[in-house]
């Protein structure tokens, strides 16, 4: 273990206490680099979510976490085993170390109360000491940091578009200025081109800041493009982690090199699409886990 | 502004056409059973009194409808209901007048610690589901199932007739006068005490399921999950984040209820032979009273209406979104 | 052959408040029979509002759509001549498919209102359509929608759609809320099928890259006109307007991104 991790998931194993249970995340080790873009890929019900909520022990029964741990290495040189800890450690812990963006177009804030009100309970929550005044400035600066601008700290969530809602999220996500961020779809209900600007923000704060980020989705060919390493997730289990370039160009295990044609290329061949007429299809599909 | 303009437009009108209504009723009646008790009574009542008599129920055949219907609101506008057949001839309004203060204070109090106790409980069963607070969810079923007039009853066999704790009928002690002393409030809040408690019990399980379900629909929204992750303490993300969401679907059915608090209140005021609106409603009716009957439908519509101003206040501070969808 | 013009079609809608908003503005094209559109745009270009436009759910501000040189129809008989020969499949294989029915049900319904074969034969065409999505009949015909995948729903969708016969297809982002690696499948057998019964397929999608593959033409739509128009692959890789370009560098490309040296068993 070296200084150069962030985080370390051992073993990490969840299921959903239903009859009969079902295993969402399946013995998953994997280590988060300080200041790298980890991708997290995989198909709906893959366990990628469940996987994420799990090292914020944020997950709701009946999910439960039943082996496994996670380990943060703060910069501090503490370390924090997010298993052990109580519940007002893990509370402390939470957005200070490590924060979360969600799929921001949807509904990931709270709509009846402004912007400004749910930036400024993260500081009256984590920085007691501060006054209102410094909470309200605070607020406003991070708005302007992206690109929102500080005079829309009273509006409300509907009153933005999809883009600017995200942008909020972002801004909420670097308040406490984390080592981790945690981002779940932030761009999949975007538009293509709100999507790049989003993508590109988050490369500018992360060269800023120099927070690792664990990005998940289910558009491969974006995190091939923004991640340092990918795991492919599958069934709960991590079936390849490689740098991005390697698991784009000799992808070994026959899930990725699925999941990789299914996205035929842009500007280059037709890859697997409708090259070969004729051919069964591939009648394995995905079932989705509740 | 102009979500309010609007909103106050849609009353007006709403308010302008249940008046109209409550105008063209008595003229659609059949036979004319006013014309005949007037008659009976020739010489107690005032000519004046008459006057509105006619206006109110249409006697006057020489006027114009038009005509009518501008007395009919001048009459309105002055306060002038007409008078009431059984109650020797005393002022409708005067006669509502009397008995509105028993039913809004008794019911409007219960129906108000009802709804806050029950969204209270039913916030906090959803914040905890799961768990054995969850124990509570067929009790208060069964209690809002349970027929109001039979636990009325039952409430009054056991605290009244068997242990002799509270009164069983009436507002205050029969040969007392209203007046604002010590000892006639705590005789009102004996007599009331029965009454409330079982209407609360009786609404408290619907206040309770209602707010339940929705926690348990809002605590899978993902701004919840945000604000645990952002690490705020719980009784926060349960207030601000949770419930605050969860309750405004409550807010409508409390603003209903509260419009139906005049006129839907007959079941409790006969058990309890307390003498508010619906009692009195019940009375006029059994003795035919047409001018009573009318002018409590006319507050009846009024304080729904009032009610429902009330509630479209409330979501639109409460919830921004509505304010956005007119504007 | 069959044809489907849209001639200089604007629609507005009454917008509360501030006006009016020009969701499509005088947008022509024809689509003909064995002819593939791919029709691409962000959410607001307009792309939903000619799929609403096609399926009468809306009705055109001005300009004419026409099918064989004749006005769609709005009712009776006529109307369900159209919609035999126009059909669509929709984005949401959970919403399009009646939960309380099985999908012999969804597929005999077609059959028998158009009357594409004889009734004694309805039962061998269901078969026939299962087996050409390539379901299993036996399989399939008498479960209901939510005991299927949602890649197997949308192929009871196109067989549904294909039941009555029809020259065109109209494709409302059909693989959109498809698990990814199914996409392609739905994708390939929808292009099978246009090429075996020479549909003339609309094919509307945000998705550059599939529209670019599955296509002949791409239409892009951006703020209810038509900024380009041209073959497939001279839109993405030679776009003439900005928006093109804009949309087209935006939108993630590996394949540029990791540029050379790239060996050549990488996406197959």
């Amino acid at each position: 273990m070296t200084t150069d991790d962030l985080l370390t998931v051992s073993q990490f194993s969840v299921s959903y206490d239903v009859t009969p249970p079902v295993e969402a995340v399946r013995n998953v080790s994997l280590t988060v680099r300080r200041g790298e873009i980890l991708g997290l890929a995989g198909e709906s019900g893959c366990g990628k979510t469940t996987l994420a909520y799990g090292i914020q022990r944020l997950l709701k029964p009946p999910a439960v976490i039943t082996s496994g741990s996670a380990v943060f290495h703060d910069e501090s040189g503490e370390d924090f085993d997010i298993n052990t800890m109580d519940e007002i450690q893990m509370r402390a812990f939470r957005w200070e170390k490590a924060s979360m963006v969600f799929q921001g177009a949807m509904n990931a804030l709270n709509p009846i109360i402004t912007i400004g009100a749910q930036l400024q309970d993260v500081f009256s929550t984590h920085r007691p000491a501060m006054t209102r005044t410094e909470r309200r400035l605070e607020s406003g600066r991070l708005l302007d940091l992206v690109g929102v601008g500080s005079n829309r700290l009273r509006s409300y969530p509907h009153e933005l578009s999809g883009g600017m809602r995200q942008r909020v999220m972002i801004a909420m996500a670097l308040a406490l200025k984390p080592q981790l961020m945690i981002m779940d779809e932030p761009t999949t209900a975007l538009d293509v081109l709100v999507q790049r600007e989003i993508i590109e923000q988050i490369s500018e704060l992360r060269a800023e800041f120099g927070f690792s980020v664990i990005f998940i989705t289910h558009d491969l060919p974006l995190l091939l493009e923004i991640s340092d390493r990918i795991a492919v997730m599958r069934d709960g289990r991590i079936v390849e982690i490689d740098t991005a370039r390697k698991l784009y160009e000799n992808p070994t295990h026959d899930y990725t090199r699925r999941l990789l044609a299914s996205f035929p290329s842009l500007t280059g061949e037709r890859g697997g699409f409708v090259r070969r007429p004729g051919e069964p299809a591939l009648d394995e599909e995905a079932g989705s886990i509740r | 502004m102009r979500f309010f303009l609007r909103r106050a437009a849609f009353y007006a009108f709403t308010a302008w056409a249940a008046i109209t209504i409550n105008f063209f009723l008595p003229r659609m009646m059949k036979g004319d059973p006013v014309s005949a008790y007037l008659q009976k009574n020739q010489g107690r009542i005032s000519p004046e009194a008459i006057d509105s008599l006619r206006t109110l129920f249409g006697l006057d055949s020489n006027k114009s409808l038009l005509e009518q219907y501008i007395d009919y609101w001048q009459l309105l506008f002055s306060g002038d209901l007409g008078r009431s057949f059984s109650k020797g001839l005393a002022p409708v309004t005067d006669v509502i007048a009397s008995a509105i203060p028993w039913t809004v204070g008794l019911v409007g109090i219960a129906t108000v610690i009802s709804f806050v106790v029950g969204t209270a409980i039913g916030a906090f069963i959803g914040w905890r589901r799961g768990s054995r607070a969850d124990g509570i969810v067929p009790v208060a079923t069964f209690f809002s199932t349970v027929p109001y007039f039979w636990m009325g009853l039952i409430a009054i066999a056991i605290f009244s007739t068997t242990l002799g704790w509270f009164p069983a009928s009436h507002a205050y002690d029969k040969g007392t006068q209203p007046s604002f002393t010590l000892e006639f409030a705590g005789q009102v809040i004996q007599h009331g005490f029965l009454p409330a408690l079982t209407l609360v019990i009786g609404s408290l399980g619907g206040w309770i399921l209602g707010m339940r379900n929705m926690m348990i629909t809002v605590l899978d929204e993902d701004y919840v999950t945000v604000a645990q992750a952002k690490g705020l303490r719980p009784s926060r993300v349960l207030v601000n984040y949770a419930a605050r969401n969860a309750s405004l679907p409550q807010l409508s059915s409390f603003a209903m209820s509260l419009g139906f608090i005049v006129g839907g209140t007959l079941v409790m005021e006969l058990v309890f032979s307390y003498p508010g609106a619906g009692k009195l409603l019940l009375d006029a009716t059994t003795a035919k009273d047409y001018p009573l009957m009318q002018g409590l439908f006319l507050v009846i519509t009024l304080t729904v209406l009032v009610a429902n101003i009330l509630a479209d206040v409330a979501y639109a501070i409460l919830d921004p979104r509505t304010r956005q969808m007119e504007a | 052959m069959t044809t489907l013009e849209f001639k200089n079609v604007s629609k507005k809608y009454r917008v509360r408040g501030s006006g009016e908003l020009l969701a499509l503005d005088k947008v022509s094209f024809t689509l003909t029979s064995g002819q593939t559109i791919a029709l691409v745009g962000q959410s607001g270009s307009g792309k939903s509002t000619i799929a609403k436009i096609l399926t009468q759910l809306e009705r055109v501000s001005s300009g004419e759509v026409l099918l064989d040189g004749t006005p769609i129809p709005t009712w009776g008989r006529p109307l369900r001549r159209y919609r035999q020969s126009v059909r669509m499949v929709f984005q949401d294989p959970f919403a399009s498919l009646n939960p309380a029915h099985t999908i012999r049900h969804h597929i005999e319904r077609p059959l028998r209102l158009d009357k594409v074969v004889p009734a004694d034969q309805v039962e061998e065409e269901v078969f026939r359509l299962l087996n050409r999505v390539r379901l299993s009949p036996e399989q399939t015909i008498d479960r209901r929608p939510h005991e299927l995948s949602g890649g197997q729903r949308q192929r009871v969708a196109i067989a549904r759609a294909l039941a009555s016969r029809p020259a065109l297809l109209i494709a409302d982002e059909p693989v959109s809320m498809l698990d990814v690696s199914i996409r392609l499948e739905v994708l390939n057998l929808l292009a099978e099928l246009q090429r075996e019964a020479n549909l003339g397929v609309l094919y509307i999608t945000h998705d550059l890259a599939t529209a670019r593959h599955f296509s002949d033409e791409i239409m892009v739509l951006h703020h209810g006109t038509v900024v380009e128009r041209g073959k497939a692959d001279d839109v993405i890789l030679r776009p003439q307007h900005p928006y093109t370009r804009a949309l087209r560098d935006a939108s993630p490309d590996p394949e540029k991104h990791f540029a050379v040296p790239t060996t050549p068993g990488a996406t197959s």
